[in-house]
């Protein structure tokens, strides 16, 4: 199996925890990725609120550039806003022939153009059905019992696009951690909004959204997340919503590529818990009951 | 005007229902709730849109849009009044377009978002000296672990995206 992996800007900066997760989880299920050269910026959810064709030409772009290196090799996209961002062109360039063909103009000029580009696929729809959960549970060798998660989803790799999973209750994530040997916590937020970029331009609305999905993770050791915004949000601002909510709501938040991997046998190293900003004590007792050595 | 004319348009089909109110995480700190939002659209009340901070809170969950029974594209519809705003470059909504338009010049620069140069070009955008203390505490933390490091803007350079920028505001213009 091949995928053309799309990392996006957040993994090679403030995510590069998922990215070096995610190719090191692939690479030992001896499956090749294939990093889009040049790819660009996917507009993350700027480009939209600047101009929406702005933010199609710079999906299409990227598409045109997969299509250009192998046409019948799926689209891997680990963060949700870009899997968002370039699934959309895949999908309104075929409804809106006007989009289709401004997005032509558009691309000629650095000689690009689409023509039947690959399907956009986000990394957890590709573990949950390309890769799934048998595989992951053939493939443990250190079962993560006793780790109590819950999942956490967030909105744009479940919504609009219902591709792999119920976009208001989603499950796909149960069965991959219960491959890795970890307790499934049941919760009632998983699809529900981190705030997004409103973190940045509207905090205070923001952190009411955090401040619900923390409280209600209470009593599990880790939030397993599959989106840099998410996670960042999640991970980042625990210290200032517990003040606000007048009690502690520190937990660890990890992306599933990490527990997945730690799972396989990687070594910590290897999928970067060190570049967590959420990781609790209780959390690396645990981890050194697995026999994993704890970063500091 | 003609943005808001099409926005119209789009919004034509909307029975007011409320399920796109009822379903939004944010519609506690709105102050006209999504549907009469839409119902400002539809009466061509601009001023009552632009006075209202309902489009800028929207955190793009797709709830709405998945919700609505007449299957209208409310969260493409937030983002054009996101869009009519910061073209406009209103003072109601600079903390939130500067951020945007920060971020694709980072972009257009660089063909990827360069993450401290972004925030740089954001703070110099908003001229408020205290603005950087409220990233402080993520700003910290990411520099601790090697994540981000504080960039000065730097020219255009490798896979910078200019002919891609001008050919779309092409052909937004002839639109
Ligand atoms: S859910 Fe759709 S139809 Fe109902 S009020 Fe909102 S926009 Fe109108
Ligand atoms: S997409 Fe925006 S307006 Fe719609 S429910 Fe979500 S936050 Fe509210």
């Amino acid at each position: 199996m091949n995928y053309t992996y799309y990392p996006g800007c957040s993994l090679s900066g403030s995510a590069m925890e998922y990215d070096v997760s995610t190719r090191a989880v692939f690479e030992r299920l001896g499956i090749t990725l294939t990093e889009i050269d040049d790819w660009n910026c996917c507009g993350a959810t700027a480009a939209e609120a600047v101009s929406s064709l702005l933010g199609s030409a710079l999906g299409a772009r990227n598409l045109a550039l997969a299509e250009s290196m192998d046409p019948s090799s799926d689209i891997l996209v680990p963060c949700s806003a870009c899997y968002l961002n370039l699934k959309k062109v895949e999908m309104e360039r075929r409804e809106d022939p006007e989009l289709a063909k401004n997005l032509d103009t558009i691309l000629g000029e650095e000689d690009l153009a689409i023509n039947n580009p690959p399907r956009v696929r986000h990394l957890l729809d590709v573990l949950v059905n390309d890769i799934t959960a048998d595989t992951l549970l053939q493939k443990t060798t250190r079962p993560l019992t006793g780790l109590r998660v819950v999942p956490y989803y967030g909105c744009q790799c479940l919504r609009p696009y219902a591709v792999f999973d119920d976009p208001e209750a989603p499950t796909s994530m149960d069965g991959l951690l219960r491959a890795c040997g970890a307790e499934v916590v049941e919760w009632e937020m998983g699809a529900r909004c981190c705030g997004a970029s409103n973190m940045s331009t509207k905090p205070e609305t923001a952190k009411k959204l955090v401040q619900k999905i923390l409280m209600d993770a209470r009593g599990a050791d880790a939030i397993a997340t599959v989106c840099p915004m998410c996670q960042l949000n999640l991970e980042g601002f625990q210290k200032a919503i517990s003040r606000d909510a007048g009690t502690d709501l520190s937990i660890s938040v990890l992306y599933l590529p990490q527990l997945i991997g730690l799972a396989l046998g990687l070594d910590q190293g290897e999928v970067k818990l060190d570049k967590n900003l959420a990781l609790m004590p209780g959390f690396m007792e645990k981890l050194l009951g697995f026999d994993i050595v704890i970063p500091h | 005007m003609d943005e808001l004319l099409q926005l119209k348009t789009m919004l034509n089909p909307c029975i007011q229902c409320g399920t796109c109110t009822a379903s939004c995480p944010n519609e506690v700190d709105m102050d006209l709730v999504p549907r009469k939002l839409w119902r400002m659209v539809l009466m061509d009340r601009h001023e009552a849109i632009f006075d209202s901070r309902t489009f800028i809170l929207c955190s793009s969950c797709y709830l709405c849009t998945l919700r609505c029974p007449r299957g209208l594209p409310l969260t493409a519809a937030m983002a054009r009044l996101k869009a009519i705003a910061a073209k406009r470059d209103l003072a109601k909504y600079r903390k939130s377009t500067r951020f945007y338009k920060s971020f694709m010049e980072s972009v257009r620069r660089h063909g990827r978002v360069r993450e401290g140069e972004f925030m740089g070009l954001y703070f110099l955008a908003m001229k408020n000296p205290l603005l950087p203390l409220s990233f402080a505490s993520l700003g910290i933390q990411l520099m601790k672990k090697n994540k981000v490091a504080f960039e000065l803007p730097a020219k255009p350079g490798i896979g910078n995206l200019d002919r891609l920028f001008k050919k779309v505001a092409e052909i937004e213009e002839a639109l």
